[in-house]
């Protein structure tokens, strides 16, 4: 599905991501985990294209396609989802319309003429309660004066409307309590299947206790210093990073 | 998406700044009481208006330029502007009879007599230049007892009328351009909705200037008599000139106890190019007086075109329980400049007035909200709400708010408030992660900034602003 190769980023000049290897597969869920700062976010806006992060050597292969110069409008017409940590408000922007611009932009790119009004509606009013949002929610202004938690369901709402191949999750799980948690998990789960992949970037295992990943990895300043299984992430939750800095100097 | 693309996308293009060649009968360019004679002897005028106009000449002689507003332009000079131009044919009786370069106009202004005519039941009285040429609808509004005419012919046909109500809502004297107008209009419209009726279309005027170096100075009066209705439209273009145009435009609205008049403006006069050369000045001055118990005058808006805008469309509110309304949009981009905003006073008891506005500045726009919310003494019981935001696209531009508030009674109530925010590169990204391009991303944004205005727009209206909004802001960088 995605392929880095050797990745460097800068952002103002100053190196975020080094060396950064990875491949994610068709099917596959993969956990960036690592300390504030280690560049997990900076990855994710890359991925999605961001102006303001320039890739300064190496690689990124979507699709088997080079995608380093695309837009971001483009990288999302191809499949690539981006769950924001902060997502954005919109004030005056009413949450129907923007997802009816998104679906819309999306057939546009494939061809494919506008969505029916009637259909839109079935299709949101359908993929609501796996959110476990009602349909007000719909006619508030995009992330308006919502909750952390709201602004989280919205994302996959999003995703759920838009059906990406490939899903980044920035802290999607961050600051919910545990019901909402469970929410997006399953909003998650029951989303995956063999041909979409997910790059899911965190900070607790919680979440993954019901996700199951292929891999985690870790990241510290920008690379990839440890992968393994989910056994990792409690290992991390535990232990802190300090031990990995300390192997790190070793080496 | 940096401030370079931004600013890119804002690029955009005057769709109206085409000139039409048709005979004009233009008078020299120059103004004094010889050139007042002449506008009033090729309309016919009885004297006591020549009088009128004499008078208010005499006024404005005295008076100055105003300087107060937050709008930078070169010095105007009065006597290189052509007081009075005019297609040679005229006294038309129907619309076949019109100059067909004069419909072909009309109709790449997107608007279509003969369609309205049929469709849409809007009647159009269509101002080129100086004189009306045509008004349509005239049959079916005189069945339910409406005048609506050119303001000359108002002047033969309803002397009593006019003469009645003709500056009593803007005062010869009220300002310098209102001063200027009185003195030399050209022409204009006329409506009287009699009592308890409510005006069975909507009525529709498009104002156009074309000669080159002329002024349009055109004159509204509304007059809705007890217990009526009715919504009128104002729409302007101008052709694309590098020379400024001056536009001293009064309207005023009379509404008598119970009435109801709802006045919207989508207005697109050309606004100079992106270096800001050339564009209309437009200085206009529209009161509405709710005279009566109960009445209720409504100002929309769309302010979009103009190298510079001075306007304040207010409402006096006398009559007891009467309702101001005023909703604004307006739009500066590249170097356009709009000061404006409205007046509330609040003379009757228990009247209620509500203010909206939405101020969007791009490129090296500037632009000035500056309201006034006035409560006298025996106004009980007021209550005024004003909601003033503004909205920023690209770092070049300004946005400024100026709101004075008098309020000289306890029982009354007023709220404020205002918000400035911006369209930022986080915003468009956000947009764009989702496929939305930047184009539909502004468009999206902007449109939902401008909803609570917009939805007061007669339907026709709300589209057409929509669609301007996207010329004004957008153009065709892809």
């Amino acid at each position: 599905m995605i392929l880095f190769k050797d990745l460097k980023v800068k952002i103002d000049d100053k190196m975020i991501i080094n060396n950064f290897n990875l491949e994610v597969s068709p099917g596959e869920l993969h956990v960036i985990m690592g300390p504030n700062g280690s560049g997990k976010s900076t990855l994710a806006y890359t991925i999605a294209g961001h102006p303001k992060y320039s890739i300064e050597s190496g690689e990124i292969i979507y699709k088997k396609e080079l995608i380093n110069d695309m837009s971001p409008e483009e990288r999302s017409g191809n499949g690539i989802f981006l769950s924001l940590q902060y997502p954005i408000s919109i004030p005056g922007v009413k949450n129907i319309y923007f997802l009816k611009s998104a679906i819309n932009s999306l057939r546009k790119f494939q061809g494919k003429d506008e969505i029916d009004t009637i259909d839109f509606l079935k299709l949101v009013r359908g993929l609501l309660p796996l959110v476990g949002l009602d349909e007000s929610f719909l006619h508030r202004s995009v992330n308006d004066g919502f909750s952390g938690g709201e602004k989280k369901r919205n994302e996959i709402l999003q995703m759920l409307v838009l059906k990406p191949d490939l899903s980044i999750l920035d802290e999607t799980d961050s600051g919910l309590d545990i019901d909402a948690l469970k929410i997006i998990a399953e909003g998650i789960k029951n989303y995956r299947n063999e041909k979409r992949s997910f790059i899911l970037i965190t900070h607790h295992h919680r979440i993954l206790d019901s996700l199951k990943p292929d891999r985690v990895h870790i990241l510290i300043d920008g690379e990839i210093v440890l992968s393994g299984g989910a056994e990792l992430a409690n290992k991390l939750e535990k232990e802190g990073y300090g031990w990995l800095r300390k192997k790190d100097l070793n080496d | 998406m940096n401030n370079d693309t931004i600013n890119n996308q804002l690029d955009k293009r005057y769709e109206f700044g085409f000139t039409t060649n048709i005979e004009q009968d233009t008078l020299p360019p120059g103004l004094n009481e010889d050139v007042i004679k002449i506008i009033s002897n090729k309309k016919n005028e009885p004297e006591w208006l020549l009088n009128w106009r004499l008078n208010a000449f005499k006024k404005w002689k005295k008076m100055t330029e105003p300087k107060w507003a937050k709008i930078n332009y070169p010095e105007i000079d009065y006597q290189k502007i052509s007081y009075f131009s005019a297609p040679k044919k005229k006294n038309l009786e129907s619309l076949d009879e019109v100059d067909p370069e004069i419909l072909k106009t009309y109709n790449k202004l997107g608007i279509p007599i003969e369609e309205q005519k049929m469709l849409a039941g809007v009647a159009v009285d269509a101002v080129f230049d100086s004189v009306s040429v045509t008004t349509t609808f005239k049959k079916d509004l005189a069945k339910a007892g409406v005048i609506f005419c050119s303001f000359s012919e108002a002047v033969l046909e309803y002397p009593d009328l006019v003469k009645k109500y003709l500056g009593s809502v803007v005062p010869q004297a009220d300002n310098f351009f209102a001063a200027l107008n009185s003195a030399v209009f050209s022409d204009g419209s006329f409506v009287y909705i009699p009592k308890n009726t409510k005006c069975p279309m909507e009525l529709s005027t498009y104002f156009r200037i074309n000669a080159l170096n002329t002024g349009q100075f055109e004159r509204t009066l509304i007059i809705a008599d007890s217990g009526s209705e009715v919504s009128y439209l104002e729409g302007c273009t101008a052709p694309m000139r590098d020379e400024n145009q001056l536009h001293a435009a009064v309207v005023e609205l009379v509404a008598l106890d119970d009435a109801n008049i709802k006045y919207s403006t989508v207005q697109n006069w050309y606004p100079g190019d992106e270096n800001g050369k050339g564009g209309i000045y437009n200085f206009v001055t529209k009161r509405g007086d709710c005279r009566g118990n109960k009445s209720k005058i409504s100002w929309t808006q769309v302010e979009t075109g103009s190298a510079v805008t001075w306007k304040y469309p207010s409402v006096i509110l006398k009559g007891n329980k009467s309702i101001g309304e005023f909703y604004s949009v307006a739009v500066s981009n590249n170097y356009q400049q709009a000061d404006t905003g409205t007046k509330m006073i609040h003379i009757g008891e228990n009247t209620k007035s509500t203010i909206i506005t939405k101020g969007i500045s791009a490129g090296h726009g500037q632009q000035t909200y500056r309201g006034e919310v006035k409560i006298m003494k025996k106004a009980k019981n007021a209550r005024n709400y004003s909601q003033c935001d503004s909205m920023l696209i690209g770092d070049k531009c300004g946005a400024h708010t100026f709101p004075y508030i008098d309020v000289k009674n306890e029982s009354s109530i007023m709220e404020h408030e205002a918000t400035t925010s911006s369209i930022g590169e986080d915003q468009l990204f956000y947009c764009a992660q989702r496929g939305i391009s930047e184009e539909d991303a502004i468009s999206l944004i902007v449109n939902g900034f401008c909803r609570d205005v917009f939805k007061e727009l007669p339907m026709e209206f709300a589209m057409e602003a929509q669609q301007l909004m996207e010329v004004s802001l957008e153009g065709s960088v892809g």
